[in-house]
């Protein structure tokens, strides 16, 4: 009988088709190998006042870290929205939506296989973008020991760890993005506006973290927890940020996930 | 309103022969309402085992709802629909055997045909895949299964979407204006396929505004007005319902028209374009010949006049909704007698 495991392999069949897909990926590769060429061509020591910056010189594994930093501005968000916004929308915009609710499937069914799809491919743009920075990064930095955020010299062996850990870490928020977009999809009907909406709702959140006077929400904004990775670059590791990232992440996302759930198990199929 | 031996109107109750099976389709008391605007008000039908249904409503006037709430794809306000005995809105275990489409078919247009199909059977699970060579075969897309969809014809799409359709091997076809948008060929095409299939024994519903193409396939009707059902029944009784009008022409039209009025079994005489008009059955119409000749009025031509299954359409959808009966029906090729 055709189940969930049905719907997430053809979902993934199905991204191999389109665009944003590849927008996506492309972003992923393309974003480490520019952010290398830029510092090839600007050799320079103190580049700024940021975590990892006096490393990008001496360490490629600086080089994911860095680019973990800035990318939860826009850059993160806006590749895990193109296809969470776009997983639901697009059947109504291809009106599909009635030519698969009339087979063997449970509207759950799709709806959970679908999910999967869209958290998998924000997995493998998130991992796929690490790799590369690292890749990158070793060929113009070279594969050297790290400095922690604490003063300690880490291994490169250990560093490369941490790196991986770290964009684990990074996939909560990230988790809680694909759910706002899921959501936004489900909602809107439209791919564009779910695309951009959930890019607005991130950047939004961000809004209010440097906001003054909303300076006590900061741990509890979404994109704070874009930065709990930066516990395990410390020694000892600090897991305060890492347990508040998941239930804060969890606040936003759980909430978002079941709304989309309700909303696509429960519309009418009037139009798509 | 005409009420036809098998037929009934304005939302009568209708009862099929007795069987120990659930009807394919039995829609009770169905409404849907958006806001202030009813789509649907109230909407009774059965579709028996066997029958090529035709829904026949003008454009608004429910049809598309109405099998948008039989496939489940939204709820009704009010009343119930069951197909095979299931509630479609209790999951899709309640679509089983039955398949079908609602407005255009749809697919993935970056998908070719070919994969559109396999994605539907690896949905439909069971042995679905085995049937898509078949179905291509029977739709004659198997040339251009490798093409995307995306580059497909209206026509080509309607194809495909029986289809996909037939990858579930349905006892119950539902098809919402199937023949929409197909030149003349393809037309012919979709209504001979039709006819194919149920000869194979498959039940179809089929919603449409070209009467025709329904008058041609469909055995059964139920003409839909403003979201009610104002006639279901079969259309060969609809006709016999609404008596066949005939026109004469004699040698004394004035002896001819007296003897018209005289007739028993003869009604509605009326003299139109200079030539008598008349409702009667056969065996009146023998009599009336009798008559005449007895009269002294001959005969020069008499001609029955066909009853269109779109003169009773308009009868009932246009208008105070007066029945077949009173309705100008279309003139038949005169024949001379």
């Amino acid at each position: 009988m055709p189940g969930i495991g049905t719907v997430y392999r053809w979902e993934l069949f199905k991204l191999r088709y389109q665009k944003r897909t590849y927008l996506g990926l492309g972003a992923s590769v393309i974003v480490p190998i520019l952010f290398v060429v830029a510092i090839h061509l600007h050799h320079q020591h103190g580049r700024g006042d940021f975590a990892f910056s006096d490393y990008l010189d001496r360490s490629g594994l600086a080089v994911p870290l860095v680019i973990l930093l800035f990318g939860a501005v826009w850059l993160f968000p806006l590749i895990t929205a193109l296809v969470a916004g776009d997983i639901f929308a697009s059947e109504d915009h291809n009106g599909t939506l009635k030519t698969i609710l009339t087979r063997s499937l449970e509207r759950w069914q799709l709806f959970v296989g679908k999910a999967l799809a869209a958290s998998t491919y924000a997995v493998a743009a998130i991992l796929l973008c690490g790799t590369v920075a690292v890749v990158a990064g070793s060929i113009q930095s070279g594969f050297n020991s790290l400095q922690s955020l604490s003063g300690t010299v880490v291994s490169a062996p250990k560093a490369l760890e941490l790196v991986y850990v770290s964009l684990i870490v990074y996939l909560i928020p990230i988790a809680a993005i694909v759910c706002i977009g899921l959501l936004l999809s489900a909602v809107t009907r439209n791919s564009a506006a779910a695309v951009v909406g959930t890019l607005m709702v991130s950047l939004l959140i961000q809004l209010l973290g440097i906001l003054p006077g909303l300076g006590g929400l900061a741990p509890y904004l979404l994109s704070t927890q874009f930065n709990a990775w930066q516990g395990l670059l410390r020694t000892p590791i600090d897991w305060t940020p890492i347990v508040r990232a998941i239930w804060v992440c969890a606040l936003y996302g759980a909430p978002s996930l079941g709304a989309a759930f309700l909303v696509f198990l429960r519309r009418d199929v009037a139009g798509g | 309103m005409t009420d036809g031996p098998a037929g009934r109107a304005d939302g009568a109750s209708a009862t099929g022969p007795a069987a120990a099976d659930p009807p394919p389709v039995q829609v009770r008391g169905l409404v849907k309402r958006y806001g202030e605007l009813t789509a649907v008000a109230g909407v009774d039908l059965t579709v028996r085992t066997g029958d090529v249904y035709g829904y026949l409503g003008p454009n608004g006037a429910g049809k598309t709802t109405s099998l948008r709430m039989m496939l489940g794809l939204i709820r009704p306000t009010e009343g119930s629909v069951r197909l095979f005995g299931r509630d479609p809105m209790h999951g899709v275990r309640a679509l089983e055997g039955v398949a079908g489409f609602v407005e255009a078919p749809t697919f993935y247009p970056y998908l070719s045909a070919r994969r559109n199909l396999e994605l539907l059977a690896a949905y439909d699970g069971g042995d679905a895949g085995d049937r898509i060579d078949g179905a291509l075969q029977t739709v004659e897309l198997s040339d251009r299964q490798r093409d995307r969809v995306g580059g497909f014809s209206h026509g080509m799409r309607q194809r495909l979407g029986i289809a996909a359709a037939l990858l579930r091997a349905p006892r119950l076809l539902l098809l919402d204006e199937p023949a929409t948008g197909l030149d003349p060929a393809g037309m012919r095409d979709m209504r001979l396929l039709i006819r194919r299939l149920a000869g194979q024994g498959m039940t179809v519903l089929l919603s449409s505004h070209l009467l025709n193409e329904v008058e041609d396939v469909c055995n059964r009707v139920a003409i839909v007005r403003a979201g009610r059902i104002v006639y279901e029944g079969e259309i060969a009784a609809l006709k016999r319902g609404a008596g066949a009008r005939y026109r004469l022409q004699t040698t004394d039209d004035d002896r001819a028209l007296a003897v018209c009025g005289a007739q028993p079994g003869v009604s509605d005489v009326s003299v139109d374009h200079g030539r008598i008009s008349f409702v009667a059955d056969e065996a009146a119409v023998a009599e009336l010949s009798q008559a005449l000749i007895e009269s002294g009025a001959l005969i020069t031509a008499m001609a029955p006049q066909t009853v269109t299954l779109e003169d009773l359409f308009f009868s009932f959808t246009e208008g105070d909704g007066v029945p077949a009966a009173a309705a100008e029906p279309r003139t038949a090729p005169e024949a001379a007698i």
